[in-house]
């Protein structure tokens, strides 16, 4: 292999460095300054109490507390609380549940944009995006108008509708994506060969479709996980999850290192469910290409 | 294989695309057991044919019959017959093995006796070792032979084969010729090979069926396609061939003459059948042989001409002669010694000649 010459590889970095630099600045930064947060002390009026001195942090006489440096209280708080466990068990339960449902809807409607003439496919991969051109606040708010007659309201159902609702375009559109590309012939063999209809679907479509499963998934999952305004909105109160948990440390109680810290968890807790996903995939031998 | 009642018999199929008729009125008897392929140029109308075997369309009119039943209306998964498609369409998330298996899972058969089959079928066509392999890591050859033994595992009535080397390089095309041979006979299942590549049907197959423009030319095996091609198109679409007008002016009991415009008379086998009128000979350009113009000459059939051109091959060398009516003749040369590239150099004076027993007299349709 010949080496780039200069000129390619001058024109490599400054097409990299923008974004490379964006996203240091502002998401691998702050991302170290939260995991540094989630060991530090609320400040007197919240935000963060001074990092420094860390190996001789001040003690206020008054009350023996820890005024600077580093400390493993918040982690502490979280694993002595049940409730904590219990919120995030939840999350992961509605934000499961969030993408089976919307995968049972998505997959069949995929299938149908997908099988259906290519000038009309266009056309209806824009209705699926449609809902994203009003502002998402004001459609969460019509399910009140929608639910209250039916006493549903402020209950899980609500909660777990909602965040169908909002999430099912991202559930679709990978899908969609993923399906349209599968060769057809594949499918004419499958018959060609004995399979029925059924027998293709789960033999040839479903495998193939796997990787748009994976990625419609992870995007409508993890948002899941995070999403405060739905739980708060038309949730009731014990609609509380992982997401309404760090906003009301960092919005309510100002304390910023308690956020941090669950933040840091809930981020641990996806790459682990990540982790679980693609080694499931490599293991069941589910590797369509 | 003539006495038995045919396998599989088309009965007068039509199938219409809009205004175009893309398969008129076939009429086709295969037997158990053969090799048959249907040959044309692109737009012809075989893989029409072929699709309608394989039910992934259906003919306006007519009747598909398998060992007498009239398959018009059983869908594609319902009939005993498999396709090998030109682009192979395996499975890309299955390996090999579970490619091949394919069929006999689709059948709900018993893992044990997949597992056997497969096993079986994979040192069939020699990829004992590749049974893991995804398709994509396969060679192009390699992805044919696991096509074609997906297709042949649970012993379909019928193999259809859709171009299947046309993906394939010339010397790679070669040995998956021998080896499609040696399948079907393997196998015994009766194979339909659908080309346009009149070579690999000469090589191929037990009987022909040349087609164009939705009907069949002429249906023969082989040799019979070759050597006494039913009409114009047939002689000019197999292999090459020298075409000249003619008049057919008389007939005896062994020969023909053919009077040749501007040049002079030839000689030509008989056949039953035959009457005057215009015509075309035609002559294989290994039938002409090729002298220099001062050569004394015994055959009967000699005109002189010019070389106008040649084309080294290898073992053979085409020269391009223009005779002194005008008229171009193909002659080939072999050559034996090696490194021998040509005999004559263009623009030599040259006499072509060949056997009053050669030749293939073919009458206008129009004129007779």
């Amino acid at each position: 292999m010949s080496k780039p010459k200069d000129s390619t590889r001058f024109a490599r970095w400054a097409v990299s460095m923008p974004p490379m630099l964006f996203m240091t600045l502002f998401f691998a930064l702050p991302s170290l300054i939260m995991a540094v947060g989630s060991f530090m002390i609320p400040g007197d009026t919240g935000g963060l109490a001074p990092l420094f001195p860390i190996l001789t942090p001040h003690i206020n006489p008054h009350d023996g507390l820890q005024e600077s440096g580093l400390t493993i209280e918040n982690y502490r708080t979280f694993f002595s609380d049940t409730v904590y466990a219990w919120i995030f068990l939840k999350s992961f339960f509605v934000a499961g549940l969030t993408t089976l449902i919307c995968l049972l809807m998505a997959y069949p409607l995929a299938l149908l944009i997908a099988r259906s003439p290519k000038h009309k496919r266009d056309l209806l991969v824009l209705l699926v995006i449609l809902p994203f051109a009003s502002n998402f606040l004001v459609r969460v708010y019509a399910w009140m108008i929608i639910l209250g007659p039916f006493n549903l309201l402020f209950t899980n159902v609500a909660v777990i509708l909602g965040m169908v609702y909002v999430h099912l375009p991202f559930m679709i559109l990978p899908l969609y994506t993923n399906l349209e590309k599968h060769d057809p012939i594949l499918l004419d063999a499958g018959q060609d060969l004995g399979a029925t209809k059924w027998q293709r679907f789960w033999h040839v479509t479903f495998p193939l479709s796997l990787p748009g499963i994976y990625s419609g998934s992870a995007l409508v999952f993890i948002p899941v996980l995070g999403m405060f305004a739905i739980p708060e909105i038309l949730g009731g109160k014990d609609s509380m999850l992982v997401g309404n948990l760090i906003k009301e440390a960092f919005l309510a109680t100002r304390d910023w290192p308690f956020g941090s810290m669950v933040s840091m968890m809930l981020t641990l807790a996806v790459l682990g469910v990540a982790a679980l996903m693609s080694w499931l995939s490599k293991a069941g031998r589910f590797q369509p290409r | 294989m003539t006495a038995a009642a045919p396998l599989i018999q088309l009965k007068n199929i039509t199938r219409r695309f809009g205004n175009m008729v893309a398969v008129k009125n076939i009429s086709l008897d295969i037997h158990a057991g053969e090799f048959f392929t249907l040959l044309g140029p692109s737009g012809c109308g075989k893989t029409t044919l072929l699709r309608m075997i394989a039910g992934f369309d259906e003919p306006d009119e007519g009747e598909i019959l398998l060992d007498g039943k009239n398959l018009v209306g059983t869908p594609p998964e319902q009939r005993p017959i498999h396709t090998v498609f030109q682009s192979y369409a395996l499975f890309p998330h299955l390996n090999v093995a579970e490619n091949i298996a394919f069929p006999l899972r689709m059948a709900k058969k018993d893992p044990e006796f997949i597992r056997d089959k497969v096993k079986h079928s994979l040192e069939l066509v020699h990829l004992e070792d590749k049974g893991n392999r995804l398709p994509h890591e396969l060679s192009g050859g390699q992805r044919q032979r696991v096509a074609l033994a997906r297709g042949l595992i649970n012993q379909p009535r019928l193999l259809l084969l859709d171009e299947p080397l046309g993906a394939l390089d010339a010397k790679l095309r070669e040995n998956m010729q021998i080896e499609l041979i040696q399948l079907q006979r393997h196998s015994g299942v009766t194979f339909i090979f659908v080309t346009h590549s009149q070579s690999e049907a000469l090589a191929l197959s037990h009987r022909i069926a040349v087609m164009s423009d939705g009907h069949v030319e002429q249906l023969d095996e082989p040799s019979k396609i070759y050597g006494f091609p039913a009409n114009r198109f047939v002689a000019d679409f197999i292999g090459n061939c020298n075409l000249l007008e003619c008049d057919l002016t008389s007939i005896d009991n062994s020969n023909i003459s053919l009077t040749i415009p501007n040049l002079g008379t030839v000689y030509a086998p008989s056949r039953d059948g035959l009457s005057k009128g215009k015509g075309w000979l035609a002559l294989r350009p290994e039938q002409v042989s090729i002298v220099h113009a001062d050569t004394a000459i015994d055959q009967a059939n000699h005109f002189l001409g010019k070389v106008d051109d040649f084309l080294y091959i290898g073992d053979v060398t085409t020269y391009i002669v223009i005779l002194d009516n005008g008229q171009k003749i193909e002659a080939l040369l072999p050559n034996s010694s090696a490194g021998r590239a040509h005999f004559f150099e263009v623009g030599d004076r040259v006499q072509v000649a060949w056997q009053t027993n050669v030749g293939y007299y073919i009458p206008d349709a129009k004129n007779n």
